[in-house]
């Protein structure tokens, strides 16, 4: 029999309804994992004692066939979630030992479903990143290796621990947030299923802030099912977030296995990129067919101002943020070092907690909100943003859904791209157009390329409508019949 | 457009950054990287458009003005780097 953390987030559901093992036993089994997986370096903070308790309380109220729709459930929590009475950093030193004296909304909810929380996972520095290689805990490890090698690959980023844990069996499932493409291509890079959905489907409560027009959360899991029972228990209206939409929460797992007869799948034709290598394109053409196997139209389609999303968002993605991180001032929270004066204190004090991207990020955001420049730079890119969200309403009038690869490229090694700042940025060239539009998108894994490292396909949605990127996604899934896992040399 | 290490020094400075003298030249010619990148958004057509804020076309929503949270002092002040009798302590703000 294969442990307990080899499960899936429903078969462990299943197996705690029929009374096989108890949540104190899947927890243990997780805490014993994540104790042998320090290699990875995946989580920042283990919280054993708490989730035995949480798993014990999940316990009695099986008992009393009380259960919530994830009771019993082990869960990881990427770092940005403040999470009541335990340290929460966001990868930065500058928090220093911060303790939130209160729970995000999103966690509150699992909780309120009766999960258990292992652990805070790994990330890049306020989310700001692709390969985890700017969080100030060190990088997280990939579990997958190229075959018969052992460089260490990144996991992707910004939810790179999150990404690294559920493709390790070290949780059922993780949060993860997604700002310009941090939940999907960390999914692609680690074999895992990432979902985004639309802006304000999860509150934003309590997670520490990086682009506030464009931070969503959504989770990381290892099948598409796993990823709607989540997801539907992470969503909901939230008084507490002026952008939270008040709408139902459909069941999102309902639609997993929907059928696919008639629905129109657009193909944009922009990204097919020069440099794509050849194996993403094959994984591209295979989608496409058994999406067709399923009984879809494939529509030819054009979204003509894909190649100006990226330089929009490292515009407004950084002028949201040198606003945002404007509150770590090192007088209310985290690290304060003193100088001369005031003045002094707040520039000390941000530069010695701020790592190089996060500063890069701000000064770009300051310079281009600056006087004389916010017109060219600021206010141009959110008219570019406009053109960007006109290409998706019109091409949603031609089809249901997009299909397209995830990342365009398999994980690649630590220290590859660290000193590039644009090849790092170009990662995210196939997700960070949902972001800016505010569309729901789903990755999933779709096959090993030729050194044995998994690929991602993404599906992009209508607004609100994440139930046709997992009926789409759970099709996918069937059709590529993945089931590698990462050999376990940790 | 681009930055020299003058500017560098005054964007820190707006931002409130530290930045070592001999960072400053090496900082330049990384933002000026990106800054150029970002230039070829000067191609697009954007004559007409309203800049887009959000991707929600809904007024910001508005509640009754009652206090619904507070008595938390202790909680607001746990995390401070430093406190006196209920208060923060800061540097001297007003000469």
């Amino acid at each position: 029999m294969s442990a307990l953390n080899d499960l899936t987030l429903a078969g462990a559901l299943k197996g705690l309804a029929a009374k096989d093992f108890s949540s104190r036993e899947l927890t243990q089994a997780h805490l014993d994992a994540m104790g042998a997986a320090g290699q990875l370096n995946a989580y920042l903070v283990t919280t054993a004692e708490r989730a035995l308790t949480m798993a014990d309380a999940s316990d009695a109220r099986r008992a009393n066939a009380k259960t919530g729709p994830l009771d019993g459930i082990p869960l990881g929590i990427k770092d940005l979630f403040c999470t009541k009475g335990v340290r929460t950093t966001a990868g930065s030193k500058i928090l220093g030992d911060f303790t939130p004296p209160y729970e995000s909304t999103v966690s509150a909810n699992l909780w309120r479903d009766g999960a258990v929380m292992l652990g805070k996972l790994n990330m890049d520095e306020f989310a700001m990143g692709s390969s985890n290689e700017n969080s100030a805990f060190g990088p997280v490890v990939n579990p997958w290796r190229a075959n018969g090698e052992t460089q260490a690959l990144v996991p992707g980023g910004s939810s790179g621990g999150s990404a690294a844990a559920v493709a390790a069996n070290l949780c059922l499932g993780a949060t993860a947030t997604d700002t310009g493409g941090s939940i999907r291509q960390p999914a692609s890079f680690t074999g895992t299923v990432g979902v985004k959905p639309t802006y304000g489907r999860c509150s934003r409560y309590g997670i520490v802030a990086f682009a506030s027009s464009l931070d969503q959360a959504g989770p990381i899991t290892r099948t598409v099912e796993d990823a709607a029972i989540m997801l539907r228990s992470m969503s909901g209206y939230d008084p507490k977030d002026s952008t939270s939409i008040n709408a139902d929460v459909p069941d999102f797992a309902a639609a997993c296995t929907r059928s696919l007869k008639g629905l129109r799948i657009g193909i944009p034709k922009e990204y097919r990129v020069e440099g794509m290598p050849a194996e993403i394109e094959k994984i591209w053409a295979d989608g496409i067919d058994w999406l067709r196997a399923e009984g879809c139209e494939i529509v030819d389609v054009s979204l003509p101002h894909t190649q100006y999303a990226l330089p929009a968002y490292y515009i407004i993605a950084p002028a949201e943020a040198s606003s945002n991180l404007a509150r770590y001032d090192g007088m209310r929270y985290g690290v304060r070092v003193d100088g001369a004066d005031l003045t002094e204190t707040y520039e000390k004090s941000r530069g010695a907690g701020f790592g190089e991207e996060v500063r890069r990020r701000i000064m770009i955001g300051a310079y281009v909100l600056s006087a004389g420049f916010y017109d060219a730079y600021y206010i141009r890119a959110q008219k570019v943003r406009a053109r960007i969200a006109e290409d998706f309403n019109a091409v949603f009038t031609q089809c249901d859904a997009l299909l397209t690869p995830t990342a365009p490229s398999a994980a690649f090694g630590i220290n590859a791209k660290f000193n590039d700042p644009i090849k790092m940025y170009l990662n995210d060239i196939f997700t960070v157009t949902a972001n800016l539009a505010g569309l729901p998108g789903i990755s999933v894994p779709a096959s090993l390329d030729s050194s044995g490292l998994p690929l991602g396909l993404q599906v992009i949605g209508k607004a609100m409508d994440e139930e046709t990127c997992f009926a789409v996604g759970g099709a996918l899934e069937r059709a590529a019949g993945f089931n590698a896992k990462p050999g376990k040399w940790w | 457009m681009s930055v020299d290490a003058k500017t560098v020094r005054k964007i820190a400075h707006l931002a409130r950054l530290e930045v070592a003298e001999e960072r400053l030249a090496p900082l330049a010619d990384e933002l000026n990287g990106i800054l150029h990148w970002i230039e070829q958004l000067n191609e697009v057509d954007v004559e007409g458009v309203a800049p887009m804020a959000s991707v929600e076309d809904v007024s910001t929503p508005v509640r009754q003005d009652i206090v619904n949270d507070g008595n938390i002092r202790d909680d607001v002040l746990a995390n401070a780097p430093r406190t006196e009798e209920g208060f923060f302590v800061m540097p001297k703000a007003v000469e």
